[in-house]
C-alpha cells in the first residue's frame, strides 16, 4: 500500500513537473496526445500481465475491461492524430510514465495468487487516480484542439469509472481475505 | 340532514360514476394504442435522456454510439442489455413503474425508466 501511494505521488510529481518544464506554457497537443496514449498503454500492459497470472474471475473480468476500454480510446486517439496530421511527441512525462509502468510490471511479476490480485487491484486504484488528476489538472485544460480536449474528457470519465470499479474490486478481494481468517 | 343528504349522496354517486366512466375510457384508449419505439443513446460514457411517455409494451431501442462496450442493466434485474461499441438492440418494456438501470462495466453510468401501465 505504501508502495502504491509512493508511486502515485511520484507519477503525480512527474506529470506536474513536466507540465511546468514544458517552456512555461505547459505541454503541447502532440505531447499531451503522447502522454494520454502512453497512460492507456501502461494500463493495457498491466491488464495483460493480470490475465497471464490471475485465476480470479473478478480480476480477469476487470483486466479484460481495461484492455477493451483503453484499446478503444487509444484507437480513437490514433485516428484523431492521423486526422489532425499531428505526430504524438515523446516527452519527459510520457517517458517517466513508461519507466514507472515497467518497474511496476517487474515488481508484480514476483507476486502470485491472491497477493498478486490484491496488489493489482490496489495499483489500479492508485494509477487511475493519478491519471485522473493529471487529466483534470493539466492535460485537459492545456489541450488546444477541441477534438483532442473532447476525447480527453471522455477519457477522464472512463478513468473515473475504472477507478470506482477498481475500488470495488479491491474491497471485494480484501473482504474475501478477512472472511478466510 | 338525512333529507337532502340522500339527494346529495345520489348526485355525488352519479357524478362519481360518470367520472369513473370517463376514467376507464381514458385508461382503455392508450392501452390499445400501438406500441411506440423510443431510442436511448449511449455515448461518451453516458446515457442519453430517458424517453417520456413510456408505456408497458413499448419498445426501447438502445443505441451504443460510444467507442466502449456498455450495458443497460436493471437494478431489479428485470432487463440486461449488453452492447459492444457501435451496436444497438431492441427491448420490449414489460414492467410498469420506475426502474433504475446502470452499466455493469461503468457503474457511474446511471439512468431511470418511468413506465406507465
Ligand atoms: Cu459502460
Amino acid at each position: 500500500m505504501i508502495r502504491t501511494v509512493t508511486m502515485a505521488l511520484a507519477l503525480a510529481g512527474l506529470v506536474s513537473t513536466a507540465a511546468v518544464a514544458q517552456s512555461g506554457a505547459g505541454p503541447t497537443d502532440p505531447q499531451i496526445a503522447h502522454i494520454a496514449y502512453t497512460a492507456g498503454q501502461i494500463d493495457i500492459a498491466a491488464a495483460r500481465q493480470a490475465l497471464a497470472k490471475s485465476k480470479n474471475r473478478q480480476v480477469r473480468a476487470f483486466a479484460q475491461e481495461m484492455i477493451r476500454d483503453h484499446e478503444a480510446v487509444n484507437k480513437q486517439a490514433l485516428a484523431l492524430v492521423g486526422k489532425l496530421k499531428v505526430t504524438p511527441e515523446a516527452n519527459p512525462t510520457s517517458a517517466g510514465l513508461s519507466k514507472q509502468g515497467e518497474q511496476k510490471l517487474r515488481e508484480m511479476a514476483r507476486l502470485r495468487g491472491p497477493a498478486f490480485d490484491r496488489a493489482y487491484a490496489q495499483n489500479e486504484v492508485a494509477y487511475h487516480k493519478v491519471v485522473n488528476g493529471a487529466l483534470s489538472s493539466t492535460l485537459i485544460p492545456q489541450s488546444d484542439n477541441a477534438e483532442l480536449k473532447d476525447l480527453l474528457q471522455t477519457g477522464l470519465r472512463l478513468f473515473q469509472e475504472h477507478q470506482l470499479h477498481a475500488e470495488h474490486l479491491a474491497q471485494n478481494l480484501q473482504g474475501r481475505r478477512s472472511k478466510r481468517k | 340532514m338525512a333529507k337532502y343528504g340522500k339527494g346529495r349522496a345520489a348526485a355525488a354517486l352519479l357524478t362519481l360514476s360518470a367520472a369513473l366512466g370517463t376514467l376507464s375510457v381514458a385508461n382503455a384508449a392508450p392501452a390499445r394504442a400501438a406500441p411506440k419505439v423510443h431510442t436511448i443513446v449511449m455515448n461518451k460514457m453516458a446515457y442519453g435522456p430517458s424517453p417520456t411517455g413510456l408505456r408497458a409494451g413499448d419498445v426501447i431501442l438502445w443505441v451504443n454510439k460510444d467507442m466502449f462496450r456498455h450495458t443497460a442493466t436493471a437494478r431489479d434485474k428485470s432487463f440486461n442489455v449488453d452492447l459492444p461499441a457501435g451496436k444497438s438492440a431492441r427491448m420490449i418494456v414489460k414492467k410498469a413503474g420506475l426502474t433504475n438501470y446502470y452499466c455493469i462495466y461503468h457503474p457511474g453510468m446511471k439512468g431511470q425508466l418511468a413506465v406507465a401501465k
